[in-house]
């Protein structure tokens, strides 16, 4: 697979050098949207294969081949997925899965932001002596490996009395999604004209008012980023799910990946895909809806850098 | 697996509706990794007990995969300080650093009360649940991995004969070969393939050799000519194995079943998987315990420990709990789901088939050796599990080779 | 003025004090004390518990003597080395094909990019699935006729951490697109008119005038590339498991199963600390280019 790619689209690099009157059909179009083609058939795939193993029975699944459309089309794996699938006794499929991690979700992606969005205005806005060494300091975070603070962090969720409860995976999300959310907002309340933040400072405005009456109003495009960038962030977080939460708890990363290795008899692939499909459901609707956003955010807060 | 779920609503809502007693009604959170189908049938009669007998609440806490990630979540929690009512553990030396730190509930008392000592059979069970003269975990099983799982269609389509030790399946081999089959299932996990060898090593090289490596850590054995040919009777089902790539051993257990695969070199938990399928004993299937060569098994099993906890009524819900597990009853319900042998020697299987009944006999002849589990450090386990899985999926690795590490990491182990 | 603005400095540190105290505190406690934490009991005997029996650099010499690390190591090197090579160049080459001023540019990228918004896991699984003999392609190519076709990357221990590349470089390289589109994007227009002028081949001013001026937005993408091929553990964990055998095993994955399974806390932080150095290895040189640069460039 790597290897055809390799050379479809090495095809690319000759394609600009071709005649310049441009023809809709001509050789150079050929090639690019060709290329483009086969481009967006190989990304595309992996879903496509999803979404079909997904609606189909097993008995056709073991006599037909992952790519073809379903014959029969049944949507019991996806009920079974959502609603019966069993690790060991408890037989309540994903969803609660769901749940657990719409729970964590919701605090984790607003403490992170609210916190972020503060530092980096204090660090754009209101330097003090000390504030880019510890920014420097948050920054080198980013790189990180987790695994380096895992253990230590076990240790402090226990003497916070935190440890296999919600606000403890809370807590690490926001730990975790400082850094680079720190840098987006500092980034970008440095880019805003100073002129606004001054006479904001002359009307009496304190540290608070500016916040709230003109950073806050003016940024809601970079605070939609960092929204994207959160939710898709932790809704996918396997490793703090499985290290900081209890089976009751478990996100629904953890849940799939249970589910998938819990095996009765034989593997049902129908019912690993739908549960597979439903996990990748939340990030997929907000990457497809948010759209340019989503590309900008990215690019914003990694280029930036 | 559904009505499984219909009895456990059932029962507990039962339990929730007899509040008459005096004792205070608590959920405790169980956590295991009984995940297939035959033991998800056994641990329902542990929370049907529960639930049915006191006024206490089983929350069932399974957690997929095999014990290698299972371990790690129930050990991060019990360090975590969050810890759960009671949790299955393999006794022994996993949970020796616990029990030392002193995070486990000593149940001494409940222990001398009921008389386990007598009880438990054999001794040696109870022994490895003790820590200088205290007792902190149930045993609740006697499991022996020294079993070969026949699948009696897959040699009659092959048109040979059952065989009826180690070396005559190997020669069959080739005949399974020809007819389609793949001769030896095979999970790909780690510890599938390491307690797979261990078998080997006691079906080969006498357990006498096992005990000296494996209890007595002695390199030299390790490193041994007898022991290089244990390593070449492990490449010879390295090579009866190509072509199984299942993961988890409950679906090697069900090539057998399903009379793709030979045989399968497991313990005797797939017996549960046979009987949850519908076959027969003789029948459909045929057991050979210690590979019907040496006819030894080893005793490990499960254990349930009940960590500390500063509820007083948690604590008393987990000594009542303990002394359920151990009852005459409980006993005889869970093990003939699991496949298992009870560890009291006082209950009566009369439901017992033919191979627990192999079984029970070769423990009532007192062919018993300890188990890895009993003896081996958690880091030694793993890196043996490593050295194992590499050899196994590696087929450039020659015996010699994968000896010589071998006897490293015995001459290094503690 | 100048009467006027000393109260509200000190109360204006103030603010911004209390305000930063969540990142302080993060960047004290977790960042910094966390990690010299875990690189003082690295050099421990720990077992299960921490303990600070110290032993040198016995965990350090253990580590290395095992196989199972160096295999880990093998294979992050093998996966670093491809993800950076086919992330940068086939990013590269998608980012210039999407700036031919191409009709449909958003439904294209869209579909190129949609495997970052999933999950390490369920990329793995997916992957799994597509990838496994049975089912999957090499099933598809031998019904097509090709009986002897072989293609079971997550079965075969040589080429199992290809498999995973495959997996890791479709969820990852379309971000890695985006990144540098935005730097073919903030070249200047001029520059494509002087070219042109010149009559200097499309590929060559791509090559020697626009890709040298792209080096910041291409550091940038290496160092993200980077910190992620270190962090690697979901899609290993998802995909094959470490297996077959140990063939697949990532350092991070080998942490994991020192400190919770093997139930050697000193091993899993010593490997943890390895991966530490490895990190700061390619950040030092990149953040004295970045940083000590502007300031010389100023």
């Amino acid at each position: 697979m790597a290897n055809n790619m390799n050379e479809t689209t090495a095809g690319v690099v000759t394609g600009p050098s071709g005649p310049k009157p441009r023809p809709i059909l001509s050789p150079r179009n050929i090639m690019i949207y060709g290329t483009i083609l086969v481009v967006c058939f190989y990304y595309a795939l992996p879903l496509y294969v999803m979404i079909v193993t997904s609606l189909k029975g097993m008995p056709e699944i073991r006599l037909g081949n992952i790519f073809s459309p379903p014959v029969e089309i049944t949507f019991q794996p996806w009920v079974k997925a959502w609603a019966e699938a069993c690790t060991g006794l408890d037989c309540t499929g994903l969803s609660k899965g769901f749940w657990n991690s719409v729970k964590i979700l919701i605090p984790s992606a607003t403490l992170s932001i609210l916190i972020a969005s503060i530092n980096g205005y204090a660090l754009a806005n209101w330097k003090f002596k000390g504030s880019e060494v510890f920014f420097t300091i948050l920054i080198f975070g980013a790189f990180v490996p987790y695994q380096v603070v895992i253990y230590p962090i076990v240790i402090i969720l226990r003497e916070l009395g935190l440890f296999g409860k919600l606000p403890g995976l809370v807590l690490v999300h926001v730990i975790f999604g400082m850094p680079i959310l720190t840098l987006l907002f500092r980034n970008y309340f440095t880019s805003l004209p100073e002129e606004l933040f001054k006479a904001a400072r002359v009307d009496g405005a304190g540290f608070w008012g500016i916040y709230f009456r003109i950073m806050v109003p003016m940024s809601l495009p970079i605070f939609v980023v960092a929204l994207i960038l959160q939710v898709t962030g932790i809704w996918n977080d396997f490793l703090f799910g499985v290290i900081y939460t209890k089976p009751e708890n478990y996100p629904m990363t953890v849940q799939l990946n249970n589910i998938v290795n819990s095996v009765q008899g034989v593997k049902e692939y129908n019912v690993n895909m739908a549960a597979t499909m439903l996990t990748g459901i939340v990030p997929l609707i907000i990457y497809f809806a948010s759209g340019k956003l989503f590309v900008r955010g990215i690019a914003a807060g990694a280029v930036k850098g | 697996m559904d009505h499984l779920k219909k009895i456990l609503i059932a029962t507990t809502a039962a339990g929730a509706m007899s509040i008459s007693s005096v004792t205070l009604a608590t959920e405790l959170e169980v956590t295991h990794w009984w995940t297939s189908g035959g033991e998800a049938a056994a641990v329902a009669e542990f929370a049907k007990a529960l639930n049915e007998k006191t006024d206490h609440t089983w929350v069932d806490g399974a957690i997929a995969g095999s014990g290698g990630t299972a371990r790690p979540i129930i050990i991060s929690r019990i360090l975590g300080g969050d810890p759960m009512g009671a949790t299955q553990l393999n006794h022994g030396r996993q949970a020796e650093e616990l029990v030392e730190a002193g995070l486990m509930l000593d149940l001494t008392d409940i222990a001398e009360e009921e008389n386990w000592r007598d009880l438990v059979h054999p001794v040696s069970l109870l022994d490895s649940c003790t820590v200088d003269g205290r007792v902190y975990c149930v045993p609740v099983n006697i499991h022996s991995w020294q079993w070969l799982w026949l699948s009696n269609k897959a040699f009659a389509d092959a048109g040979v004969d059952v065989p009826s030790d180690w070396f005559e399946f190997v020669e069959a081999g080739p005949a399974l070969g020809e007819a389609g089959k793949i001769p030896l299932a095979m999970g790909q996990q780690g510890w599938q393939v390491s307690g797979a060898f261990g078998v080997i090593n006691i079906a080969v090289g006498g357990p006498e050799l096992w005990q000296k490596i494996n209890v007595d850590k002695d390199a030299e054995a390790a490193a041994s000519p007898e022991m290089l040919k244990v390593f070449d009777a492990f490449a010879q089902a390295r090579l009866l194995s190509q072509g199984s790539n299942v993961q988890d051993w409950n679906q090697a257990t069900n090539m057998v079943i399903t009379d793709q695969a030979g045989g399968q070199i497991m313990g005797d938990w797939a017996q549960g998987e046979f009987q949850v399928a519908g076959e027969v004993a003789g029948e459909d299937y045929t057991c050979l315990p210690g590979l019907g060569v040496n006819e030894v098994i080893s005793t490990g099993g499960d254990a349930f420990y009940f960590p500390k906890n500063d509820d007083p009524e948690i604590t008393a819900a987990q000594k009542e709990l303990a002394s359920l597990l151990l009852s005459k009853e409980v006993q005889v319900a869970f093990n003939l789901k699991k496949g298992s042998l009870p560890v009291r020697g006082d209950v009566d299987l009369e439901a017992a088939n033919d191979c627990m009944r192999k079984g029970l006999q070769i423990l009532a002849d007192g062919n018993i050796l300890v188990s890895g589990d009993q003896v081996l450090t958690p880091d030694t386990t793993s890196q043996v599990e490593d050295l194992l899985a590499e050899f196994w999926s590696d087929n450039s690795m020659t015996p010699e080779m994968a000896q010589e590490r071998y006897a490293n990491i015995i001459a290094n182990a503690d | 003025m100048a009467g006027a603005t000393k109260p509200v400095r000190i109360l204006r540190n103030l603010n911004a004090k209390i305000a930063a105290l969540p990142m302080i505190t993060t960047a004290l406690v977790i960042f910094v004390g966390c990690t010299i934490w875990t690189i003082v009991h690295s050099f421990t005997n720990s077992r299960l518990l921490p303990k600070l029996e110290f032993v040198g650099f016995a965990q350090y010499e253990r580590l290395w003597s095992t196989r199972r690390w160096l295999i880990s190591i093998e294979n992050l090197a093998y996966f670093g080395i491809g993800s950076l090579v086919f992330s940068l160049v086939i990013g590269f080459l998608l980012a210039a094909l999407l700036d031919q001023k191409i009709r449909f540019e958003n439904t294209v990228r869209t579909i190129i990019l949609y495997p970052f918004a999933l999950s390490f896991i369920v990329t793995g699984l997916v992957w799994q699935w597509i990838l496994n003999p049975e089912f999957g392609i090499q099933h598809i190519v031998r019904s097509l006729g090709f009986e002897n076709f072989v293609f079971d990357p997550l079965y075969n221990p040589d080429i199992v951490i290809f498999g995973v590349l495959i997996a890791g470089l479709w969820q990852g390289t379309g971000f890695i697109m985006v990144i540098l589109l935005s730097g073919l994007r903030g070249i200047d227009g001029e520059i494509w008119k002087a070219s042109r002028i010149d009559g200097i081949p499309k590929w060559k001013t791509y090559l020697f005038v626009v890709i040298p001026m792209m080096r910041p937005t291409f550091v940038t993408a290496l160092v993200i590339i980077t910190a992620g091929i270190i962090k690697v553990y979901d899609l290993v964990v998802a995909q094959t498991n470490g297996g077959p055998g140990i063939a697949s095993e990532v350092p991070a994955k080998y942490v994991y199963d020192s400190m919770f399974r093997s139930q050697n806390l000193g091993q899993g932080f010593a490997a943890s600390t390895m991966m530490l150095l490895s990190v700061l290895i390619v950040l030092i040189p990149w953040a004295y280019l970045e940083f000590g640069g502007r300031k010389n460039g100023k």
